[in-house]
């Protein structure tokens, strides 16, 4: 067996489905490096070892039978712990669902497993996926693998982190202001953030509904295709999932992109951006042009009102999605209460971390009596023009590029006392996610310090291929310079 | 700028109680990132419409439409069990969730 930390989710299954291995000895392999790695980096809240091991059975004992492996066969992945799983537990990274027994499985999850995939866990995060450092969690913080002393990003930093340590070949996360990207960056990974509707959002515990997206990692851009196209598609259990065809997107990467248009926004490449990032994604967008793109100087005017537009609408639907953690039915509840008043605020006390209960306070403000109109309402209509933006860019071209992030990862403890630096690690990446399309990062360079540094790639709603095909083209240039 | 009274009437509403110490650092980060948020008034927005989420935007189908794909038969179907769906609870009879009295006698 190769070394597991190379493993790609093309190569295990192809190692499966030629029986080089099994599915079983790949969940002990997992289980073996994760016992010896994971410790010193935090990446795991949840071992599912009994579910892990059933359905490595399952698999090995298809193959035994000569009988057609699904194709995702064997790969073991992880799943950020806001994706919920049948049977085993779920915590959202907060204490308050310290011991919460998902009663159902997520459908990106289900239909993962369907395809094949093992779970071998469940991914630290931010506490509800609020931070952009994973020092939000519950538990503990998550130490980025490239390097001990840096944070991996955040929120989905459990789930970067065990697909850049080898400790998964892939995960899932979950992205609603750059979670899946701005970690993907900062871990030298690929993530990708699908169209808002592509994948069901049924069994992902809601932090911001209008904004949540379940999305990928992989070491590759081939990767997070296969990953995409096995969970994504209409799902009745989530009436926002769209009712559009998916396609091969495997299939796809490797095919010309000659004649792409790619837009540079200005406002992505101002004040604030890092001189090596800034390098990095000059030196990827020259690739591009070699390729064959016509690159195009555009512009996104609303961009710098991007961030105060998503920490209100965000912080909004949080503290209304957040309201259900109460302690009456599931989760934490603080004893001694004497009333039922008493009973919810001991309990949301004791059971939300220093993050959460801001985010719950401004967005409670944003939408109490006599503010509505000048926070909310005004966010609403500021999404309207960051949308305006966004469509006549896409009049003019086929793809936007981008930094991922305006830094390589910062150390931990950095910006963990200023919530307003914080927010500015998303200015990048959370318009995507306003107006719901596609992204994805892609490691483009590493910093003099060997941190990875990654670009992203943002197409038109349900444009998933050409994001795809573009990314690997900035992928297939990097390992050609490294090389 | 947000008050110290502000900072309690939110969070009752939140059902939050807060600490002392937790009141004042709230007042501080909220007043921080209200006065960053401020900028949205650069806008005149008066004749923009206000877009609560992205799914409108785009469909297979147009206008009343668009959604009816999201449709269902309103008949019938089972939902999770009663047991299972107690089985998270802090506290139950075996039939219903248990909190403290909320009416007094």
């Amino acid at each position: 067996m190769t070394a597991l930390e190379t493993m790609t989710v093309e190569s295990t299954r192809t190692a499966v489905l030629e029986k080089q291995t099994t599915a079983s000895a790949l969940v002990d392999a997992f289980y073996k490096k994760i016992e010896a790695d994971d410790p010193a980096i935090g990446a795991y809240l949840t071992l599912c070892k009994d579910r892990a091991h059933r359905q490595a059975e399952r698999i090995d004992s298809l193959a035994d039978r000569g009988d057609a492996l699904p194709p995702l066969a064997g790969v073991p992945i992880a799943i950020k712990d806001v994706l919920t799983t049948k049977g085993v537990r779920t915590t959202a990274g907060s204490k308050i669902l310290d011991n919460f027994i998902a009663p159902y499985t997520a459908t990106a999850v289900a239909r993962l497993e369907d395809a094949g995939t093992i779970v071998l866990g469940k991914t630290n995060c931010d506490e509800f996926a609020m931070g952009s450092s994973n020092e939000n969690s519950g538990f503990h913080p998550v130490k980025n693998p490239r390097d001990l002393s840096r944070v991996p990003g955040g929120s989905s930093g459990g789930s970067a982190a065990v697909v850049a340590a080898g400790t998964a070949v892939a995960s899932l996360g979950s992205d609603t202001g750059g979670s899946v990207r701005q970690p993907g960056a900062f871990c030298g990974v690929v993530g990708l953030k699908p169209t808002y509707g592509r994948v069901s959002r049924y069994g992902l515990i809601a932090f911001a509904s209008s904004l949540d997206h379940v999305g990928p990692f992989g070491k590759t851009v081939n990767d997070v295709a296969l990953i995409l196209q096995h969970m994504a598609g209409r799902d009745p259990m989530d009436s926002t999932s769209a009712d559009l065809p998916i396609s091969d997107y495997a299939s796809h990467i490797g095919e010309p992109i000659t004649g792409l248009r790619i837009g540079i926004p200005k406002e992505y490449f101002g004040e604030g951006l890092d001189p090596e990032v800034r390098a990095a994604v000059e030196t990827g967008i020259q690739e591009l042009a070699k390729a064959g793109c016509e690159i195009v100087d555009i512009s996104l005017p609303h961009t710098e009102y991007a961030i105060p537009t998503y920490y209100l609408i965000a912080t909004a639907e949080a503290s209304s999605n957040l309201a259900r953690f109460d302690g009456v039915r599931y989760g934490l509840r603080e004893r001694g209460a004497k009333t039922l008043a008493e009973m919810y605020r001991k309990t949301r006390d004791a059971g939300f971390g220093t993050e959460v209960k801001r985010r719950i306070m401004l967005g409670t403000y944003a939408l109490s009596a006599g503010y509505y109109d000048a926070y909310y309402l005004k966010a609403q209509k500021v999404r309207s023009l960051l949308a305006r933006d966004f469509d006549e860019a896409f009049a003019k071209v086929d793809a936007i590029v981008t930094p991922t992030t305006p830094t390589p990862a910062f150390k931990l403890g950095e910006k963990a006392d200023d919530p307003l630096a914080m927010y500015l690690a998303d200015i990048y990446t959370v318009t995507a996610n306003l107006v719901g399309v596609p992204g994805i990062t892609v490691p483009c360079g590493k910093s003099r310090e060997e941190l990875p540094i990654g670009l992203q790639i943002l197409g038109k709603h349900f444009d998933e291929v050409a994001v795809l095909k573009i990314a690997h083209v900035v992928e297939h240039a990097l390992a050609a310079s490294t090389a | 700028m947000v008050s110290e009274k502000d900072v309690s009437y939110v969070a009752d509403l939140a059902h939050l109680e807060l600490t002392a110490e937790e009141r004042v650092r709230m007042l501080k980060d909220l007043n921080s990132i209200l006065g960053f948020i401020e900028r949205l008034n650069e806008l005149d927005t008066s004749k923009v419409e206000p877009m609560a989420q992205v799914t409108g935007r785009y469909s297979t189908k147009k206008d009343g439409d668009a959604f009816s794909y999201a449709m269902r038969a309103d008949e019938l179907r089972p939902s999770l069990p009663h047991q299972e769906a107690m089985q998270n609870a802090p506290q139950t009879d075996g039939t219903f969730f248990k909190v403290p009295k909320v009416i007094e006698r």
